[in-house]
């Protein structure tokens, strides 16, 4: 009996020394591999994380973005001046889950830099960990104001609210030459609340009339209440921070009782469901995107055109971003002209006027996105770029 | 202005009124909140929307349709939430209660699966009917939604006083045992009014797809839970309280966005409720002693 117990002690560690030998021994060619590779010029060799949403309520998100990430490696590798090889893990939307996923390729001394999570609660976690550990960080979906600042090494190429609600505020009031404005909008949802945050700030910076602020909560059905007083003081613009399935019907009720001045709307408006809810109420509706699929744009439509070739439907703006997200990487990575950390943070920092398939794209100081979005007007039963 | 107000006021109060009326009418004869109204309420609106907007039917139809729909609910509702729990040794009395949450909450997750989780549009030539007077614009959805609860809440009075079939579902109501005793088929009254109450329901979802032009599963709730305040606030299981009580909260919720801030819209609505039931506690229209029946 002892004499069995010994031995298979004796077993499991020259098993344990043989693991720990291939262990080192691995890293240590690979180190070597990617140094060669590198020397030869035959495309510098890195190896990036992926953290996103794949299974769970919302899976879809995980899967546009995942969709979006591969399509750009088989770009950028078959152009060879780097070779990006994805480590993709699941968050399930989970706090725990993300910050799992992201320790363990974080311990991974190959991994130069992370992609995602997909939710902005998710990257308050796990922003802060990458951070800590000195590794480069970039959201592509990730809106809620912030997120940059969290630390030197956390970026986002997805544009926030703030960025995008100004742009549609400006275009909107600088065509229709506003100058009162009535708000609206859901007082019970940090969503939309952030939104009139931002709305309310813009009007004020711009000098434009508050008449009114009402509210509204989710799943409300009558509006007419806040509309008849609207309606009353008369504004030449109504700002309202919905979410498009409130939105849609309050622009039904406003356009029956008689108000025909445009809306402008936040990101959770932006949706083509708004149309088909309220139909020709819908009609002047301005929203700002960072993502046009109808954008009069060769990379855009040579973009829409692979992608429904590769995965059998139109990209939405995750897939768009996602893609983008990865081009950013690639130049990082080839600016940095080797695959450490802190050299591809520099690099990465410095990113400007890159062209994408979401427009010309920049980083400000803070590693925030620093873009034109694309305004869009709801006319003729569709959304149309907004002149 | 505030003609203008005044009538979404009214309207808004007359759809509260009609959704009260069908608490009003199980609560005072089975002593049963009906939680499941309100979800009974949001089908009647989902068939109104399935009938005329996916099928093209005319708006009789989709009256037709709906209370069918509501009827055959309201009769499952009582069949095997109510009946199975009434006169049982050792059931709580708040077993129905929770019985017809339960079935609220079925119904809520059952039209997320039918009908999915956005919004509806209500298309109706009908809805689009308005009459332009100065700067206000009346609908005729207005109009019909006022006429239709004052209709009912007169039929229901003249029914309850007046016919046999009303006087022995008061009787029912005044007490199960000795009404039985007398010859009432209870059971029967117990299902016709729960059945009375479920396509009550049906009507004014149609109502209220039509004059919001909005019908998801989340609607049932809100309108439920105000519909609780209003048979309080007008007395429990009284008509008239019903009806008077869904005006009130109508008109005081829409004066507040009018004349106040829109963010204290349902506090300072539900607060004129608690006043008036320190000023009186049996509601507005509602007996001294208990009229429900109750021990």
């Amino acid at each position: 009996m002892r004499k069995i117990v010994k031995q298979s002690f004796l077993l499991i560690s020259v098993l344990l020394l043989v693991a720990l030998a291939a262990c080192g021994k691995s890293t240590e060619t690979s180190g070597k591999d990617s140094a060669k590779d590198g020397g030869q010029a035959k495309g510098l060799k890195a190896k990036i994380g992926v953290i996103t949403y794949l299974s769970g309520p919302g899976a879809a998100y995980g899967e546009a973005i995942t969709s979006g990430f591969k399509l750009a490696q088989k770009e950028i590798n078959a152009k060879g001046d780097v070779n990006i090889e994805l480590v993709i893990e699941d968050s399930a939307g989970k706090q725990e889950q993300a910050l799992a996923a992201a320790q363990k390729l974080m311990s991974d001394d190959d991994i130069v830099a992370l992609l995602g999570p997909t939710l902005s609660t998710e990257m308050n976690v796990v922003g802060p960990e990458a951070d800590l550990n000195g590794i480069p960080i970039m959201g592509t979906s990730t809106t809620a104001v912030g997120i940059p600042q969290i630390g030197d090494y956390v970026f986002r190429n997805s544009i926030p609210e703030s960025l995008a609600i100004p742009a549609s505020i400006k275009k909107a009031v600088d065509k229709y030459g506003a100058k009162k404005v009535a708000i609206l909008y859901g007082n019970d949802d940090v969503f939309t609340k952030s939104g009139f945050d931002t709305m309310k700030k813009e009007a004020e910076k711009m000098g434009l009339d508050v008449l009114t602020i009402e509210t509204f909560q989710k799943g409300q059905s009558d509006y007419n209440a806040q509309l008849t007083k609207i309606k009353g003081l008369n504004p030449d613009l109504i700002l309202c921070s919905a979410l498009y399935n409130e939105g849609a019907v309050i622009m039904d009720q406003a356009r029956k009782m008689g108000i025909n001045v445009p809306f402008v709307g936040g990101n959770g408006f932006n949706s083509p469901q708004v149309i088909d809810i309220a139909g020709k109420a819908s009609e002047g509706l301005i929203v700002a995107t960072p993502w046009f699929a109808e954008k009069d744009d060769p990379k855009v439509k040579d973009f829409v055109q692979k992608f429904e070739k590769e995965y059998g439907k139109k990209p939405d703006q995750f897939a768009a971003q996602a893609y983008d997200a990865l081009y950013i990487y690639a130049e990082a990575l080839k600016n940095a002209g080797e695959a450490d950390r802190d050299a591809f943070r520099d690099a990465l920092a410095e990113i400007k006027d890159l062209d994408g398939v979401l427009g010309k794209f920049s980083f400000d100081k803070e590693g925030d996105v620093v873009m034109d979005p694309t305004v869009l007007i709801i006319k003729d039963g569709k959304f149309q770029l907004f002149e | 202005m505030f003609l203008e107000q005044l009538i979404n006021g009214i309207t808004l109060g007359s759809i509260y009124a009609i959704v009260a009326l069908g608490f009003t009418l199980v609560f005072g004869v089975l002593g049963i909140i009906n939680m499941a109204h309100g979800e009974i309420f949001m089908f009647g609106a989902f068939i109104g929307v399935i009938v005329t907007s996916t099928l093209g039917l005319p708006l009789w139809v989709a009256f037709a349709a709906a209370i069918l729909v509501t009827v055959i609910l309201g009769y499952l509702l009582e069949r095997f939430a109510l009946r199975p729990l009434r006169g049982k040794q050792g059931v709580s009395h708040l077993a129905p209660l929770i019985s017809t949450i339960g079935v609220s909450i079925l119904l809520e997750n059952l039209s997320h699966h039918l009908f999915g989780a956005g919004n509806h549009p209500f298309s109706n030539a009908f809805a689009e009917i308005r009459f332009q007077i100065g700067s206000i614009t009346i609908y005729a959805v207005q109009i019909l939604i006022f006429v239709i609860s004052i209709v009912l809440m007169m039929a229901l009075s003249y029914w309850l006083s007046k016919t046999k079939a009303g006087k022995a579902l008061r009787a029912t109501a005044e007490n199960l045992e000795t009404a039985s005793i007398l010859g009432v088929n209870t059971k029967r009254i117990i299902t016709l009014t729960v059945i009375i109450a479920s396509a009550m329901g049906g009507i004014a979802g149609i109502l209220v797809g039509m004059a919001f032009n909005s019908v998801n599963p989340q609607m049932g709730l809100s309108m439920g839970l105000k519909g609780l305040a209003i048979i309080i606030l007008g007395g429990m299981g009284n008509v008239k309280g019903a009806m008077a009580g869904g005006l009130i909260l109508g008109l005081s919720e829409t004066l507040v966005v009018a004349y106040g801030d829109s963010g204290y819209r349902d506090a300072i609505a539900f607060i004129i409720i608690i006043i008036i039931l320190l000023l009186r506690p049996q509601g507005l229209f509602g007996q001294k002693t208990a009229g429900a029946g109750r021990p």
